[in-house]
């Protein structure tokens, strides 16, 4: 008896873990900011992406692994997805499932880019995929408007941490 | 001084090196008020298209888009309705796909032809293949917009970025940014609102 409680016990955590890395918050841009003005000491790996771009879809793996790889650091990845959030059911969530995205992915609901897009960077044109390092403790801050290798990624992530 | 002279000579070196390797990001291209360069691109209908070409044109609406990208798609019959309402006034869309075939084969010289004629393009669809005018005018992305205004012998860029504020639906945008720049343009005043920023697919370079 007690065994099978065990088991349910297991099987109800581990539901609710798997459920809990399937999440994805659908949010407005202040909400964004607030997260990404938080002053601490933790460096942000911030990757704004979209299911329907290529480049995005190639390069989020090596964005994910950083979750695992920097476990035990003061590094934190957000992925946020740029689909329509009518997109979210269809696209977004199936996407992330399959993929078993370890990070924490939100999706900004917005739908103009003018107002947005230099509230997140000045320096953001536009183009997907676009990359963030934040260190607001150190007041340090990074933008890439590119693709990245694995490689490239790490390199750029030890050299903006060191 | 001796010392300093290879030192100094070094550090030139450095710094234009890094200005050379810096030189295909965002900043670098056009600005609002630059004079665009002409250019000759080969058009679907297999023949050059020169923005000299158009005596009568008062100016172009220069778009870069492409077959492939969801967003270029999405504004694809908002650029048709903008050639139908602006080619009148004096202004026609010049449409350029600056993607490299070899990375996106949807947007091979032959899928532009086919996506023009099943979509009855009634302007230019140029190929950049060598990309170096989307390099010149600095475009990102597909759709990136830049409006010409002739001014003498020139065409100045008067307008960059987006067509409107919504994407996704035409129906629910609020602020047509194009337009009302257009509004201005063609009645030959400066865009009020000249540079706006707008999501789209980064263009597929060649890789280097």
């Amino acid at each position: 008896m007690n065994k099978l409680k065990f088991i349910a016990l297991l099987a109800g955590l581990l539901l609710t873990a798997t459920a809990h890395a399937q999440q994805v918050q659908v949010i407005k841009l202040p909400e964004l900011q607030k997260r990404l003005s938080r002053p601490t000491d933790t460096t942000y790996v911030v990757n704004f992406w979209a299911t329907w771009c290529g480049p995005c879809v190639k390069e989020l793996p090596h964005f994910d692994k950083l979750t695992t790889t920097y476990k035990n650091q003061k590094v934190k990845v957000l992925l946020v997805s740029m689909d329509y959030a009518s997109q979210l059911d269809k696209k977004v969530m199936p996407f992330v499932a399959k993929n078993a995205l370890k990070s924490e992915v939100m999706l900004l609901n917005e739908t103009d880019p003018n107002l947005y897009l230099a509230k997140i960077d000045p320096k953001w044109t536009g183009s997907l995929p676009f990359t963030l390092l934040l260190n607001n403790a150190r007041h340090k801050r990074q933008t890439f408007e590119q693709e990245f290798t694995a490689e490239e990624l790490q390199k750029q992530l030890q050299a903006f941490m060191k | 001084m001796k010392k300093l002279l290879p030192f100094l000579a070094s550090l030139l070196v450095l710094v234009l090196s890094s200005f050379i390797m810096l030189r295909p990001v965002a900043d670098a291209g056009y600005q609002v008020g630059d004079k665009a360069a002409d250019f000759k691109l080969k058009n679907v209908d297999g023949k050059l298209v020169s923005l000299a070409d158009n005596k009568a044109a008062k100016g172009y609406i220069v778009v870069f888009t492409c077959n492939t990208c969801p967003y270029a798609k999405a504004y694809e019959q908002r650029i048709i309705d903008l050639n139908t309402k602006y080619a009148p006034q004096g202004f026609p869309v010049v449409a350029i796909n600056p993607n490299d075939p070899a990375t996106v084969p949807g947007d091979s010289f032959a899928e532009m032809q086919k996506r023009a004629r099943e979509k009855k393009y009634a302007f230019p669809y140029l190929q950049d293949e060598t990309q170096q005018v989307a390099h010149q005018y600095g475009a990102t992305r597909t759709p990136h917009l830049y409006v010409l205004t002739r001014q003498g012998a020139d065409f100045v860029v008067s307008y960059i970025g987006a067509i409107d504020d919504n994407s996704e639906d035409a129906k629910l945008v609020k602020t047509k940014y194009l337009e009302n720049a257009m509004t201005e343009l063609v009645a030959g005043k400066t865009a009020s609102v000249s540079s706006t920023k707008a999501i789209g697919c980064t263009i597929k370079w060649k890789k280097s």
